[in-house]
């Protein structure tokens, strides 16, 4: 057994950083009071600066303003108010319709779900077999009604970035508003709202080494987005609740910490880990594109064997990854990304995501394409599908 | 480390007993689809003198409480007559693994109903099936009900793909709802031939597809 976590599920949690840690220390210890304070004691004001001078980093990170940013408790709770918060906005308008990509993340997703039940309409975008939405089958999907067009900005599952600055042109020559998700993509592919006409931006802390329950929603001033979060006055009065300074702070800390250096580290060992497997490991096959993909996402479906077996094995090994498999998901449904792009359930069933983050090294790659060629070789040996196709090679 | 199963089912897990094939069983059979999750092979050889279990080995395709709950059953079954291991059942495998998850039932069961089917085949091939009932619409389309329709992971007759079955004169005709060339057609229609060709007095099987 490792004596050492090898940690390649960080589009899930992330370890936080120690220098995050030591940002955030003194909004734990000292300064523990809220901005909402600030007229009220000393400690108030030192806690409303350090708010507003995080919320001025996270904007500037987007090529927003202050003002245009609001603290979340992550990227679920952006993406509800973002979907939710505009329809609500627009309620007089009749017949509304949304548009989102089919292979979308569970907030997005569900939230368009949900206000599908409200007796909105929704469009899911088809995706190619790389996880591409077609512009001008999105072009042709909106509609007078329509009121938002919700793209991420890259996949949860399979990496896949989407070109958001032509989707934005799109929803601004519509007059629609566009939100995007950027749970995957934040300080680690470029998203500049000067240059890119997207009105919503879902961000988060928790895949850059920042603390959990923080995240944040850019919103472009002049959205019509409605406030459904009651309560105080927080956040511009647009999400009531205790403000989160030391996580705000820490949201801030983690984003200076990452660098284009780092970035493209992970995307170089991104390469080497999908190069090694697709040419060590037979039958593999790489799920999502191999270009315009996330720097550190890599998803790679091992056919005839099943994927929570080996996470299992990779897991007593001492690594950590995640897998599309209906075994794997509390709703014992298969992956609807991989069923999005056209994989069938045998593609989900044998898919694993690993995802890479700051404390992953080269060694750590070799060591889990060494790992799985044995354990993939070993539950093959077991399965009564695909021994033909091996005695063929042979 | 802290692991989501019992010791006894990771034990199984990472050394499954009785893996592999049995060249010319006696009886075998398959549970579960590829195209839909797990899937699982059992093979026996029977002790025709004493009517027990000689043999039996398992394949796996599939997660970890499906590879731990093919390892035990086979050996819960080796020794056993045919009677005996024919009634063991989901829970007695849970048990003998010190407990599953309840939500991997689906797919643990799929061992247990494959140690059933492939004794069951055995008897079939064999002629010892002992109520002899004649084969009947309602007979096929129970046994229809555990060929999996890999569109939506359900059974073909709870889909409704299964749309005629005729009983003639030991013909079976099955009519599934789905054009020649589907990419499942091959699939479905083999898994249907399976769970039906054994059957004492059919002597042959047509599966037909609407266009």
């Amino acid at each position: 057994m490792a004596d050492k976590l090898i940690y390649l599920d960080n589009a899930a949690a992330t370890r936080l950083d120690e220098q995050v840690l030591e940002a955030m220390r003194p909004y734990l210890f000292d300064t523990y009071a809220v901005a909402t304070s600030e007229f009220g004691y000393s400690q108030g004001i030192e806690a409303r600066e350090a708010l507003d001078e995080a919320r001025e980093a996270l904007a500037n990170a987007l090529g927003a303003t202050p003002e245009e940013f609001i603290f979340t408790s992550g990227s679920t709770e952006s993406s509800n108010i973002a979907l939710k918060g505009v329809a609500l906005a627009l309620s007089k308008k009749k017949d509304k319709h949304i548009i989102v990509s089919k292979i979308e993340d569970f907030p997005v997703l569900h939230s368009a779900q949900a206000l599908e039940k409200q007796g909105l309409r929704v469009n899911y975008l088809d995706v190619d077999s790389e996880g591409f939405v077609d512009l001008d089958q999105l072009r042709d999907s909106i509609t007078n009604e329509t009121i938002l067009v919700s793209i991420q900005h890259a996949n949860q599952e399979i990496g896949t970035i989407q070109d958001i600055e032509a989707i934005g042109r799109i929803c601004h020559e519509k007059e629609v508003f566009f939100h995007t998700d950027a749970t995957h993509t934040f300080t680690r592919v470029p998203l500049d709202m000067k240059k890119i006409a997207v009105d919503l931006v879902t961000v988060s802390a928790h895949t850059i080494h920042g603390p959990k329950g923080i995240g944040g929603l850019c919103i472009r001033q002049g959205t019509q987005i409605a406030k459904w979060m009651d309560g105080g006055f927080q956040e511009f009065n647009l999400r009531a609740g205790l403000e989160n300074i030391p996580g705000a702070v820490g949201f801030a800390k983690a984003v200076e910490l990452v660098t284009p250096e780092e970035t493209r580290h992970l995307q170089e060992m991104r390469d080497r880990l999908i190069d090694r497997m697709l040419v060590e490991i037979p039958h593999s096959t790489l799920n999502g594109p191999r270009r315009k993909r996330l720097p550190q996402n890599a998803n790679i479906t091992f056919h005839f064997v099943e994927g929570e077996s080996i996470t299992l094995h990779l897991d007593m090994r001492g690594f950590a990854v995640s897998t599309g498999s209906a075994c794997f998901s509390r709703s014992l449904e298969a992956s609807h990304v991989i069923s999005g792009i056209g994989g069938d359930h045998e593609r989900a069933h044998g898919s694993i995501r690993f995802t890479l983050g700051r404390y992953n090294t080269m060694k750590d790659m070799d060591a889990v394409v060494q790992a799985l060629a044995e354990i993939v070789e070993e539950l093959r040996s077991i399965s009564p599908l695909g021994k033909n196709e091996e005695k063929e090679e042979a | 480390m802290k692991f989501p199963y019992s010791d006894i089912v990771l034990e199984h897990f990472r050394h499954p007993r009785n893996v592999g094939k049995i060249e010319n069983p006696d009886g075998k059979a398959t549970e579960g689809s590829p195209a839909c999750g797990d899937m699982v092979s059992v093979y026996i050889k029977v002790d025709p003198k004493t009517n027990t279990i000689a043999d039996v080995k398992f394949e796996s395709y599939g997660c970890a409480s499906n590879i731990a709950t093919g390892s035990i059953i086979t050996e819960l079954a080796k020794g056993k007559t045919l009677d005996e291991a024919k009634n063991i059942t989901w829970k007695e495998a849970s048990e003998a693994l010190g407990g599953l998850p309840k939500i991997k039932a689906h797919c643990s069961v799929l061992a247990v109903e494959g140690l059933r089917s492939a004794i069951q085949n055995y008897e079939e091939r064999h002629g010892l099936v002992k109520e002899k009932k004649p084969t009947t619409v309602e007979v096929v389309r129970q046994r229809l009900r555990k060929v999996i329709n890999p569109l939506t992971g359900l059974s073909v007759v709870r889909t409704n793909l299964v749309q005629d079955i005729r009983v003639k004169d030991g013909t079976v005709r099955v009519l599934v709802d789905l054009p020649r060339d589907h990419q499942f057609a091959h699939n479905i229609k083999d898994e249907i031939l399976e769970k039906i060709e054994t059957l004492w007095d059919v002597k042959e099987v047509v599966v037909e597809f609407t266009e």
